[in-house]
């Protein structure tokens, strides 16, 4: 059995997501963007305090429009420079109406790998550990999503293109 | 490659990982039976398969654990079904997620590419 298909039998079917990038930088540069806060922050939409170090708790608000209002937490697991670099975190705490603190947290992983003939870096991004939140917050927040997504992804959309 | 196999080529990492999570065969086939013809019991999922009753009634109980079966007693047999309301939700928040992340994966590739060409 591959290591895969393990995975598929060990894991909840709806317990993680995966996606992955080619960016054509060096390696050290893409792990500069990803690991230190003030450069994550740049890319990812929000104002980190404080540096990644594992074991440190970063906290940050959210820097894109509309959702203005909304901090997060990251809490750093792993660090291994050029290669790996992890945090927990509550995945769409998009309420600030409520203490999500009580709750689960998702696991955030980054994993970097040079391209072969030096054309550029591979980033894969798996956030895990959904089945964990509890069903109706997922419910929730997709919901409350689909009000406020829509537009936001309109414009990333725009921005990338 | 037509374009529309490579529209959807790109849209694989999406669901890239919900189809590996389902992408236990006899699970998978559990669910698409339960989708088709449940309620079921035990033994008649089994039939067929070519799996024996405990490790399907093993895949049972792990599809349960996480809510996207349920089951009932009716006299000595446990009757399956799915419990697709939990299914779509659990999905869609997913595909919601990981939507988020490539449009993160996108501003992380714009940024760096475009400091590195600076």
């Amino acid at each position: 059995m591959t290591a895969q298909a393990q995975q598929a039998q060990d894991k909840p079917v709806t317990d993680r997501i995966e996606t992955r990038v080619e960016v054509n930088a060096p390696r050290s540069r893409v792990w500069r963007a990803v690991s230190t806060a003030k450069e994550f922050g740049t890319w990812f939409g929000a104002e980190l305090d404080g540096e990644f170090a594992a074991g440190a708790t970063v906290r940050g608000r959210i820097t894109s429009k509309g959702y203005e209002h909304l901090t997060l937490d990251l809490a750093v697991e792993r660090v291994e420079p050029e290669h790996y670099f992890s945090y927990r975190w509550h995945p769409y705490a998009i309420d600030p109406k409520v203490d999500y603190s009580a709750e689960s947290r998702t696991l955030v992983e980054f994993r970097l790998a040079e391209l072969a003939g030096g054309k550029g870096t591979a980033v894969t991004i798996v956030e895990s550990g959904f089945d964990r939140i509890p069903l109706a917050r997922r419910a929730e927040a997709y919901r409350m999503n689909d009000k406020g997504w829509a537009g936001q992804t309109k414009k990333l959309a725009a921005y990338v293109a | 490659m037509s374009p529309s196999r490579a529209a959807a080529a790109r849209k694989l990492p999406d669901a890239a990982p919900v189809f590996a999570a389902l992408g236990d065969t006899t699970r998978l086939g559990l669910l698409g039976r339960l989708s088709a013809d449940g309620p079921l019991s035990i033994s008649h999922l089994s039939e067929g398969t070519g799996v024996t009753r405990q490790a399907i009634t093993r895949h049972l109980d792990a599809l349960e654990k996480v809510g996207l079966v349920q089951d009932a007693r009716r006299g000595r047999e446990r009757i399956f079904s799915l419990d697709a309301k939990r299914l779509e939700i659990a999905r869609q928040y997913l595909d919601h997620v990981a939507a988020q992340w490539n449009a993160a994966a996108a501003r992380l590739k714009a940024f760096v590419e475009d400091d590195h060409r600076a």
